[in-house]
Formats: C-alpha cells, structure tokens, sequence
C-alpha cells in the first residue's frame, strides 16, 4: 500500500528541507530591487530582488524593516542577507530579509555628502547660527531612547555634576526608518514646554546604519528649527552625523555632552564658598575702615579741641582758687583783729569804764547838765558812781586848782 | 525643618529664585560691596542679603536632586 503525503506533509516536508540547508538559511544575495512595499498597517516589506531574467520574492518582516537606517527604492542595487524557506500556502519558496545593504556604503555615503552639501549651502551650518547654551540649565530636554544605557550615563553625569537640573525624557527610537519621524516629534514635543531651556539629541554607536536617522533631513530640520539650543552626541567621537553639524553643539558622547551642558557642582561650592569669605571680608575691612578713621578723627578732635586748654585753665583756677582762700583768710583775720581793736578802744572810752575805774559823773540836779567845770557847780548837785547815784547840796566852794 | 526651609520662612523674595539667580545677585552684591563708597548702613544691608543668598545657593546644592521626568506623546509630564 502507498503512502500518501497531504499537502501539508508535503510542504513542510519541502519546508525542512530547505531549512536543513545551513547556507540557504544564512545567505547574501546581491541584486537589484523590483515591486517595493511597505504593507499598512502591518509595516511588513514585500518586493523582488533581481538580476537578468532571474527573481526571487522577498519578504522583510517590520522588526526587521524598522531596524533599516534606509528602506530600498526600485531599482537600487542592494546586497541583502537571510534565510530561504518556503511559505505553504502559495508553495512558492522567498527569502525571508532581516537586512538590506545599499551595495557598498558608497551610496549611503553618497547620500550623505548630498544633504550635507545641500543643508551647508542653506546655511544651516553656520557659526553665526551656532547658539550659547546656558550656564546654569535650569531643565535639559532629551531626546533618546528611554531603554538606552545612554540615557543612564547622562543622568549619572547630570546627578554628580549638577543636580540642580530637571530632566525631561523626549522618548524616540534612535535607530531604523521610523526614528526620523519619532526623533523630528520628540524634539518639537520639547519646544512646547518652555521650562525647556536646551536640548540635547543623542545616541550611542553603532554602525553608520544604525546612525542613519541622525543622517535625515527631516531631523537636521527640526534641529535647526528648535526654539532652544540643541547639543547633539551622536555615535562615538569620530562619528559625525548631519544632526551634528546642524546642531549649536556637537559632543563626542553622550556623556561629554552632559558635562558640557552643565557646570560642575564642585566649582560651584567654591564659588558659593569664595564669595561668602569675601563678602565676610569686605563687610570687615568696611568697618575696620572706619573704626580707624573714627580713631584718626578722634585723635585729631582731640588736638584740636579747646577741651585742652580748657583743661588748663581749670588748673589755673584751681590754683587761683587755693590762693584766693588763703588770701581770703588772711584779710578776714586782719578784719576780724582790727574789729577787735575798735571794740577794746570803744570799751575802754565808755562812760562806764571811767565810772568803773573809780571816777563819778556830776550833773545839775535841776537840770540834769553835765558839770565838768567848779564854775558850773549849782546848789544841788546829783553824783553818779558806777554802781548807783546820790544828790547834794553844795557847801563851800574850795579855790581853783593850779590859780584859774 | 532644614536650614534652608528655615531660611525660606524668614525671607519673602528668596524661594523664587534659580539657582543661577541667586548666584548671580551674590556675585554682583559682592562686587558692588567691594567698591566701596557705600554708606555704612548700606553696606550692612547688603552684606546681610549676601549672607542669605550664600546660605540659600549652598542650600540649594546641598539639597538638590536630580529630578527626571518622562513627556508623553500628549505633552504630560510623568516621573521616571
């Protein structure tokens, strides 16, 4: 009895046969394209490679097409690799691409040259278009992918240097046919968020394929079209892309393109520290200054002022002072000694002292007259002692003492 | 309560400045410090917001963060 394959049987029969072939499942074929397509919505490719009367389907699946710094034209010569197989629904056999090389890199180099040329005529390289970034960012738009280790090294950079800075992602694919695009949104998405004060557009290395969208013209624009400068670190040091060209600064890495976009946090403790000690110091001296000239000024009041002569003439009168009291004792002792005087001589002229020393006043008894003379002498005399007074009668007259 | 919250509590204009702000202002009181010829109670009075803005700068780099959000395809902004 003969076995009978289905069809099914058959094809995957066909099928492993040639996926057994390990150089039809990892092969290079170099020709021209035909018939390109990019299915919607799927994003597959579907177009013939030929060369002479020969073709083959091809099939490029969109993880891959999306991985393509550029998608074929009709009519390009390409050198693709992949796998044959065959696809049973149609019995027909395709190569299935997951690469495609313009044939050589003379023409992506070619294609190059042209933008650069074109865009440097426009101007859009030139210096006086170049802008400063700023000192002090306040909030670094990027632009990179989020899963990019780059987008890691650039914030272990910002967080030592200058953790002051607000980051703000602009997430876009940075390699394959849809980058440009993403790359193009992402930094106008940037310029609509005006805390946004630089940008920085960047990507690790790779091949020049895999830096094609940094090569887009579209993107070039959009860079020069920004709002706020763009610093652009694309690749590796020896890379340079349109977009660098373009931008108002190009950076070797990523890395360096966050230290150039930031000031160290080291120099600007310094800086804090410098001009807190000189303001110490200013705010010092200020006063030292005129804590001296208070000095001098007091000084020189002190020179100039009457206070010295003042003080001189207080001695002076201290001295008179001290002379005029003893002087003045000494007048008060006269006066007092002369008063004295005057009184010991007024005592000893009184009447009564005469009385006292023994003599008697004589007085008219009529009258009341003094008699100081034998010729005044009345009949009736009064006689006074020092110690009271009689009257008499007067009985003879004795003669005149020394003949009057 | 930090030096700096505390130092925001006592003057009004502080806490709205940048950084670069702060910085610049202390940069060119100093230098305005420096030329002399101020009144003394001037020179006090400058001398005293550079105290402050110093103290505020050092604050601010002692204390900073680095902040890293994400913007949406709509123009949201979401932490990372």
């Amino acid at each position: 009895m003969q076995i009978a394959y289905t069809v099914r049987e058959l094809n995957a029969h066909i099928r492993a046969l040639f996926e057994r072939d390990n150089d039809l499942q990892d092969i290079w074929v170099e020709a021209e394209v035909s018939g390109f397509k990019r299915a919607e919505p799927s994003g597959h490719c579907y177009f013939t490679l030929k060369d002479g009367k020969s073709q083959i389907a091809c099939v490029m699946w969109r993880s891959n097409a999306m991985m393509q710094a550029v998608l074929p034209k009709d009519g390009d010569a390409v050198m693709v690799h992949g796998a044959v197989t065959i696809y049973e629904e149609r019995s027909t056999y395709q190569l299935y691409v997951d690469r495609i090389r313009p044939t050589g890199v003379g023409d992506l180099y070619r294609q190059y040259e042209l933008l650069k040329a074109k865009l440097e005529a426009e101007g859009l390289f030139d210096e006086e278009r170049k802008r400063p970034l700023p000192l002090f960012p306040n909030c670094i738009g990027i632009v990179t992918s989020a899963s990019a280790s780059v987008f890691q090294d650039v914030q272990n950079v910002l967080k030592r240097r200058y953790p002051l800075v607000e980051v703000v992602l602009s997430a876009s694919l940075v390699q394959g046919i849809d980058a440009p695009a993403q790359l193009v949104r992402a930094i106008e998405r940037l310029n609509m968020l005006t805390k946004v004060d630089v940008i920085l557009v960047c990507r690790g290395g790779g091949s020049i394929e895999d830096l094609w969208a940094f090569n887009d013209e579209n993107v070039a624009r959009a860079i020069a079209a920004s709002q706020v400068p763009v610093v652009s670190a694309v690749g590796h040091e020896t890379d340079f892309t349109i977009a660098d060209f373009v931008a108002d600064q190009r950076a070797a890495t990523p890395s360096a393109a966050a230290e150039i976009l930031t000031p160290d946090i080291y120099d600007l403790e310094l800086g804090v520290e410098r001009l807190s000690t000189q303001l110490e110091n200013i705010l010092e001296y200020e006063l030292a200054r005129r804590r001296e000239n208070l000095g001098d000024q007091t000084r020189l009041l002190r020179q100039l002022s009457p206070l010295a002569s003042v003080r001189a003439y207080r001695q002076r009168i201290d001295d008179w002072g001290m002379r005029l009291t003893s002087n003045q004792r000494g007048r008060l002792a006269l006066l007092r000694e002369r008063v004295a005087s005057h009184e010991r001589t007024l005592l000893a002229t009184s009447p009564q002292a005469i009385l006292e020393r023994g003599y008697a006043l004589v007085t008219d008894a009529e009258t009341g007259k003094r008699i100081t003379s034998a010729q005044q002498v009345s009949p009736r005399i009064a006689v006074q002692f020092k110690d009271g007074g009689v009257e008499a009668k007067v009985e003879t007259q004795t003669e005149a003492k020394g003949g009057a | 309560m930090t030096e700096l919250d505390t130092m925001n509590a006592d003057s009004g204009a502080l806490p709205a400045l940048t950084f670069e702000a702060a910085y610049a202002e202390l940069e060119e009181l100093v230098l305005k410090l420096d030329s002399g010829d101020l009144p003394l109670e001037e020179s006090v009075k400058l001398f005293e917001r550079g105290r402050r803005l110093a103290v505020y700068c050092q604050g601010l780099l002692d204390e900073a963060e680095l902040r890293v959000n994400q913007l949406l395809d709509g123009g949201e902004i979401t932490p990372l």
